[in-house]
């Protein structure tokens, strides 16, 4: 923490910044799973995670076609059955993003991509800036950018924070999210430390991972990050949204991070404003608890599209 | 899509796995015997105020024939037996009860009142653990100590709480078996149904009949267990009150006596602690099984420069305690065990209000049948309050603040108890400096309320001697010569 070049700024944000106990953060997680979501509240639950997905798809061999598919399931997720949100968003590469906006049209289904050279980030500023201007220039709701693990791990918390802010500073009303790609970073206490460094920086939502890298969104890390959002919120009063994305397949995970949401910040955040999973496979599980919560009966899988 | 709240439902553990005697007779001797006075009375739910079965109340006379058919079945079978044989018993009790673990479970919520979640998840695998760990224990007495000639004492009176009922059974009757001894336990009077089932599982392992003996009853059918001549052991586990008037009744005799007594322990948060850990970690210090509990972490010291983050963060935590029916597998916090203990505790936060203190409780509705208390804190807490001193043994928690390490060690230590401890810091160094300093039997750090039949328990000062649990158990049941 005392990097020489080291902002007044960013040195308070990080002395502030608590130590995580990993023993006490899995027990808490523990707690929160060994709960029972039953009858409506796990209908209510899992419509709800239907509607903050990001239903992503960030594949070198992704073509127009199949975004333009992901865009029609993101508005008729299961058209069989009635009562059923939209996702929250889709995410795509930038040169995605022209073909999803028009496939999205007027439904309200905001277009998320990625950028700054992701997923590794390992790019120069230039690129960085240019990748994001591009989305934004092509019409993204939403920006998932992601940092430079490389230069937070050597410890050069300015070179990051300054990456962030600059990237906000383009973003203006867009949305940014901020990708830490936590299976890279060693401990929850770096977990912590990224976290208000990026919430500090200007980020709107932060998120887990790209992705690409096992693991993922794993309990600890997600409760370390909503811990951050939470001391952000008690200190100033503003809202910074949650992305847990990569691992969450299954509908007995997500609303077992829904309930660690409502626990950790409050039902203020049971919202798609402030809370996404970023995620491909997740919605047809959600959609076949769905349907058996309904109907008392578990369908085949093959009732539900998969792209 | 705007936010809603988001309730569970609420998820009941069934209770037909809990089959019930109308009404149950003393356990002695092998046989079930009806008390000598005729009388029984009845055990309740405490969650809704049901009776669940009527139970003999023994007096004297039955605890004088429990403690022959003890002394019986340990001249003549118990300690003839050799260890090993005596190590099969205990582990045949031990898988009997973890098969019947689910309705061991369900009938300690229903007697006693506490979560499901604890009994299913804590009181009852730790109860098991018990009986695992001691019985491997049973021939390798000469190994524990050796060159000390270990031997058993005889027979062993017990009277256990009502706080973790079968739990303190386990924690009394397996080190007691393993080392050779016979028993007579007496449970407290409003949760006597585990041992009673406990008592059924000893028929079902065939355990030769008088080594485990259970007289039901009040206090007075413990005062006359402690009274019987021809006891060599009396171990306690209760209040402090009881366990002076014990004390005073042992002496002079050739009774050994351990007791584990109440506490008032200090759960001390630096200022580098792991601050959200360590709010999860006050809330099981103080809140587990509704705060009955001997080694609770009831006064919580706070470093100053914290003090304000933490109480907001305490106050935040716990509007998402769910206190209500304890079958219900979300709740945290179930009912209070007994209405004469709510009294108790209802009367301290009237005395916490009246000295002064500023109290805090969640918003919560509590069910109107059935005795409950929400969890309270106390802040602005002098350290020559009552709350702060006296034993409450319930869901109250008081704050105090300290600026020095010196200062809080002066303050925790400033108690007749010295039964636990917490220590919350990231800094090894500063957890074993204060671990050293603190007078209590238990020192945890960056944790509370953990127990492992592995691990010693027992006090310092006014909660008690003696040590259960660990090799050290094994020694308040047997004598030596080297």
């Amino acid at each position: 923490m005392n990097h020489p070049s080291i902002s007044t700024e960013l040195s308070s944000l990080l002395l502030s910044s608590p130590s995580i106990d990993q023993i006490g953060a899995l027990e808490r997680i523990a707690r929160i799973q060994s709960r029972s979501i039953k009858g409506a509240a796990k209908l209510q639950g899992l419509r709800m995670a239907l509607s903050m997905i990001d239903l992503t798809t960030l594949e070198g061999k992704d073509t127009t076609g199949k975004v333009r598919q992901m865009c029609y399931k993101a508005q008729h997720l299961h058209d069989q059955a009635d009562g059923l949100p939209t996702v929250a968003a889709v995410c795509v590469y930038p040169s995605f993003v022209a073909e999803a906006k028009k496939a999205l049209g007027t439904s309200g289904i905001k277009v998320a991509s990625v950028s700054t050279a992701f997923p590794s980030g390992q790019a120069s500023f230039e690129i960085k800036r240019l990748d994001t201007q591009f989305a934004i220039d092509n019409g993204a709701d939403e920006i998932d950018m992601v940092i430079s693990r490389g230069r937070f791990l050597s410890g050069d918390y300015q070179f990051v924070y300054d990456e962030i802010a600059a990237i906000k500073a383009i973003c203006g009303p867009v949305r940014l999210k901020v990708i830490f790609e936590t299976g890279e970073l060693d401990t929850l206490d770096q977990v912590r430390r990224v976290s208000d460094l990026a919430i500090g920086a200007g980020a709107d939502f932060i998120k887990t991972s790209t992705g690409k890298i096992q693991p993922a969104a794993t309990f600890p890390v997600v409760l370390t990050m909503l811990g951050a959002i939470k001391d952000h919120f008690d200190k100033t009063g503003q809202m910074v949204g949650m992305k847990p994305a990569g691992g969450i397949s299954s509908s007995k995970l997500a609303l077992q991070h829904l309930l660690m949401v409502k626990e950790v910040l409050g039902e203020a955040w049971l919202t798609n404003e402030y809370y996404r999973f970023g995620a491909s496979s997740l919605a047809n599980d959600l959609l076949m608890q769905y349907q058996k919560q309904l109907t008392g009966r578990y369908q085949s899988a093959t009732y539900f599209s998969i792209d | 899509m705007s936010t809603a709240n988001w309730d569970l439902d609420p998820s009941m553990e069934s209770t037909a796995i809990v089959q019930l005697q109308p009404k149950y007779d003393l356990f002695i001797g092998g046989c079930w015997q009806k008390p000598k006075s005729g009388k029984y009375f009845a055990t309740y739910n405490p969650a809704d105020e049901s009776v669940l079965s009527e139970i003999a109340y023994g007096n004297q006379d039955d605890v004088n024939l429990a403690v022959e058919a003890a002394r019986k079945a340990y001249n003549e079978v118990w300690s003839k037996m050799s260890g090993a044989e005596r190590g099969k018993y205990l582990f045949r009790i031990a898988r009997i009860m973890q098969e019947k673990s689910r309705e061991l479970a369900v009938l300690e919520t229903l007697d006693g009142g506490k979560p499901i979640r604890e009994s299913r998840d804590i009181d009852i695998p730790l109860a098991c653990n018990h009986f695992f760990y001691y019985a491997g224990w049973a021939d390798k007495l000469a190994e524990a100590f050796p060159g000390q000639k270990p031997t058993a004492l005889g027979v062993a009176g017990q009277i256990t709480p009502w706080n973790f009922p079968l739990l303190m059974l386990a924690w009394k009757i397996a080190p007691a078996l393993a080392c050779g001894n016979t028993v007579v336990l007496k449970p407290a009077e409003t949760t006597s149904l585990t041992a009673l089932k406990f008592a059924e599982i000893c028929e079902q392992a065939q355990l030769p009949a008088g080594v485990v003996n259970i007289v039901t009853g009040h206090g007075d059918t413990g005062a006359a267990l402690v009274a019987n001549q021809d006891l060599d052991k009396i171990a306690f586990t209760g209040s402090t009150a009881v366990g002076k008037l014990i004390h005073k009744a042992c002496i002079g005799t050739s009774k050994k006596l351990t007791l584990e007594l109440g506490g008032k322990s200090a759960n001390i948060i630096l200022e580098d602690a792991p601050i959200d850990q360590a709010v999860e970690g006050i809330i099981n210090a103080i809140f587990f099984n509704q705060g009955h509990v001997c080694c609770a972490g009831s006064r919580l010291f706070v470093q100053e420069s914290i003090a304000s983050k933490v109480i907001e963060k305490l106050k935040f935590r716990l509007q998402s305690i769910y206190v209500g029916n304890p079958l219900d597998k979300n709740t945290d916090i179930g009912a209070v065990n007994s209405k004469k203990q709510l009294e108790t505790i209802e009367k301290y936060i009237a005395l916490g209000l009246e000295e002064g203190a500023e109290i805090f409780q969640p918003t919560c509705n509590l069910p109107s049948k059935g005795y409950y208390c929400k969890p309270t804190l106390f802040t602005d807490v002098a350290q020559s309050a009552r709350i702060a001193q006296e034993e409450i043994f319930g869901p109250v928690l008081t704050i105090q603040t300290f600026r020095t390490l010196e200062e809080v060690v002066q303050k925790a230590n400033n108690s007749p108890y010295g039964l636990a401890a917490g220590v919350w810091t990231v800094n090894g160094a500063r957890i074993f400096g204060l671990s050293q300093q603190l007078k209590a039997g238990v020192v945890w750090a960056n944790t509370y309320n953990k127990f492992d039949p592995t691990s010693p328990f027992g006090g310092y000062k006014e909660s008690g001697f003696g040590r259960e649990g660990g090799r050290h158990g094994l020694s308040a049941y047997l004598q030596f010569k080297n």
